[in-house]
């Protein structure tokens, strides 16, 4: 175990360390901090001055060196646009979209367990096919398209005529075929409760929830179908096992057996791949955020791109960078605790 | 001699691949559906009633005009227009066929990194299995769409906007290939491995033939389907991600549009109620993507590489 604590570990920080390198490259590649800071009037010798000052003239591994000393201290550099330190600036942002992939994740649990379970007791029936055929579309409907379609369903309303308005059921199909509308579409909205820090939350005021519903929904709706069908898969090969044959014998109800034995077995593997899913939610964050103009991290980063904010671009990939290899070392440890049977050579089975 | 030899034609009419097609109505749905797609994006310029790149053709008069069915639209525009003008049937028969030829391209340069490192992984062993497949690891843990904003934004900064426009195409192709790299190549690996094991890479080595001559010439061959599987998947894959990246404002530039940018570009327009323009492309967009997704679901069944994992 501790070789294996100790080899994941040093992973981590290989990767990390491959991180700051590419960071560094962006950084020194694409910006010239002498530009950011002084005018097109000041003479060339002035120029090499400040450069030397600066330490922009030192070899390359020196100035890795310093780049990376200052970041494990905290020390990103300034943001060009916000004029403060990018994490800062970074930290401002992150509870948006902290609460965007908390509530994602709730409707995603919620949703996908019931669903998956049940279409992998009853995979004949027409429900659990009809579950498999919206997965396999869910698919195939890139995040931000279920987004475009969710604002013009319940933001912007659909107004249905087709049927005749004279008739009984025409009147009562255009009814329901309508939408209201109305959700916000637009940001947080401003009822938000100050907890702590930085963190303005959204979710004690009913303003502040009614923002979340159509963003958590966009991004849940991706990562909800490959959850169902993983549930599914892993459920249908757990109830094939033989001790659930055993307890089929001993008499034990249908209810302890799917959802005491069984599941608890299913939910092993779902909770490692959820855990290596979350980096992947980081990217569609970035496409949430632009549709709905959430004000996260992603929309930050793709401002910080319009922008050639260089300082707070590099800033990003080193958080996001942290944020996924803590995350798949923490899945991977806890992985290798529950499931002695890990090759300690670190491949996953 | 003439009589007795099966053509090629007779021997595909006979083969399960055909038997199993012809028995499965959502595959040749989906086939036909794609044939046409391919087709109207490959004779865009023939079918297209009007051409969105020539400027002196575009009026701005006819600027956000609904499709044909409902109020104050113009027959001469069946879909309707943008915001631009343009006839949106147009516009999206040409951004079909961009992003056509992205997902083609990414999967092609996605498949010679793939199969050349999983080859390589897989045959080779040791050092260079364990290095190329971290490294593949790593770059899967981030998710192949992060890596690709990640370096379509550092691209977009260092070349600027014009530049970065008139070379967007080899750009995504570029961008979503090397993003992409490691789904096939670790397809590739995981069918080498089963394959070196076998009689014939042994023979192959007594008769004396260099590991580069074994690689390609005996191993690859075998492990062709599984990479066929998992490319068909994946061109689905590279389509969605240059939506994801056009969306971005990461991609195609709305002079050249694909269906992202397109998609984009009506965005803007969706709360002064001109939803056809971002939905109508969307819709063509979930269409291309779900036919491939399902012909890939039914190749996958029909020549059963056990080694793919969606």
């Amino acid at each position: 175990m501790l070789a294996f604590l100790v080899q994941r570990i040093s992973q981590a920080l290989l990767v990390m360390f491959v991180i700051s390198v590419i960071a560094f490259a962006i950084q020194d590649g694409l910006g010239d901090p002498l530009q950011e800071m002084v005018g097109m009037s000041v003479s060339e010798e002035e120029r090499e001055a400040i450069r030397e000052e600066l330490g922009l003239n030192d070899p390359m591994v020196v100035q890795y060196l310093r780049f990376a000393g200052n970041a494990l201290q905290g020390d990103l550099g300034n943001s060009y646009f916000y004029s403060k330190p990018t994490l800062e600036v970074i930290a401002e942002h992150l509870p948006a979209t902290l609460e965007l992939v908390i509530g994602a994740s709730l409707i995603i649990v919620f949703l996908s367990v019931p669903i998956g379970v049940y279409s992998a007791i009853r995979p004949e029936a027409w429900l659990s096919k009809f579950f498999m055929g919206v997965s396999t579309v869910g698919i195939s409907i890139p995040v931000f398209l279920t987004a475009i379609v969710l604002i013009q369903l319940f933001s912007i309303g659909v107004t249905v005529d087709w049927f005749p308005a004279d008739t009984g059921w025409g009147q009562w199909l255009n009814e329901a075929l309508s939408t209201e509308g109305g959700l916000p579409s637009y940001g947080r909205g401003d009822e938000l409760t100050h907890l702590f820090g930085t963190w303005e939350s959204g979710f004690f005021t009913s303003g502040g929830l009614m923002h979340l519903i159509l963003p958590s929904i966009s991004l849940a709706s991706i990562m909800l179908p490959l959850f169902i069908r993983l549930i599914r898969a892993e459920m249908m090969e757990v109830l094939q096992s033989d001790y659930i044959r055993y307890a089929r014998a001993k008499g034990l109800s249908a209810g302890r057996i799917n959802f005491l034995h069984a599941l608890k077995n299913t939910m092993l593997p779902v909770i490692t791949v959820g855990g290596v899913q979350i980096g992947i939610m980081v990217a569609y964050t970035i496409l949430t955020e632009t549709v709905f103009q959430w004000p996260g991290v992603g929309l930050m980063f793709l401002e910080a791109i319009t922008r050639s904010d260089i300082p707070l671009i590099v800033s990003y990939l080193m958080v996001v960078g942290l944020i996924f290899v803590v995350t798949n070392t923490l899945v991977d440890l806890i992985y290798g605790l529950v499931n002695p049977t890990v090759k300690l050579t670190g491949k996953k089975a | 001699m003439t009589t007795a030899t099966v053509s090629r034609w007779d021997r595909f009419r006979e083969s399960f691949f055909w038997y199993s097609f012809k028995r499965d109505k959502v595959a040749i749905v989906s086939f036909v559906v794609l044939l046409l797609m391919v087709l109207a994006a490959v004779f865009a310029p023939l079918l297209a009633p009007t051409d969105p790149y020539d400027l002196a053709q575009i009026n701005i008069m006819n600027s956000e005009l609904p499709p044909v069915g409902l109020d104050g639209a113009d027959p001469a525009f069946p879909l309707g227009t943008d915001a631009q003008g343009r006839d949106l049937l147009s516009t999206i028969l040409y951004g079909t066929r961009v992003s056509l030829m992205i997902g083609f391209g990414a999967v092609l340069l996605q498949a010679a990194l793939g199969i050349l490192f999983g080859l390589l992984a897989g045959y080779l062993g040791g050092r260079v299995d364990s290095i190329l497949m971290r490294i593949a690891d790593v770059q899967l843990s981030f998710s192949t769409l992060m890596v690709a904003i990640i370096v379509g934004a550092v691209f977009k900064a260092s070349f600027g906007n014009l530049m970065f426009g008139e070379i967007a195409i080899y750009m995504l192709i570029f961008i979503i290939g090397v993003a992409e790299w490691p789904q096939i190549a670790r397809t590739v690996r995981a069918s080498v491995l089963a394959e070196k094991k076998k009689e014939y890479v042994d023979a192959a080595k007594v008769m004396g033939f260099g590991t580069p001559r074994i690689m390609f010439r005996h191993i690859l061959p075998n492990t062709l389907s599984p990479i066929f599987v998992i490319a068909t998947v994946q061109i689905a894959n590279a389509i969605i991600s240059e939506a994801a990246l056009s969306f971005l404002g990461l991609g195609m530039p709305e002079t050249q549009p694909s269906l992202g940018s397109l998609i984009k570009s009506g965005f803007d327009y969706i709360q002064s109620g001109s939803w056809w323009i971002t939905l109508i492309p969307g819709l063509v967009l979930v269409v291309l993507v779900l036919v491939i997704n399902l012909l890939g679901d039914w190749l996958r069944d029909v020549m059963n590489p056990r080694l793919y994992k969606g």
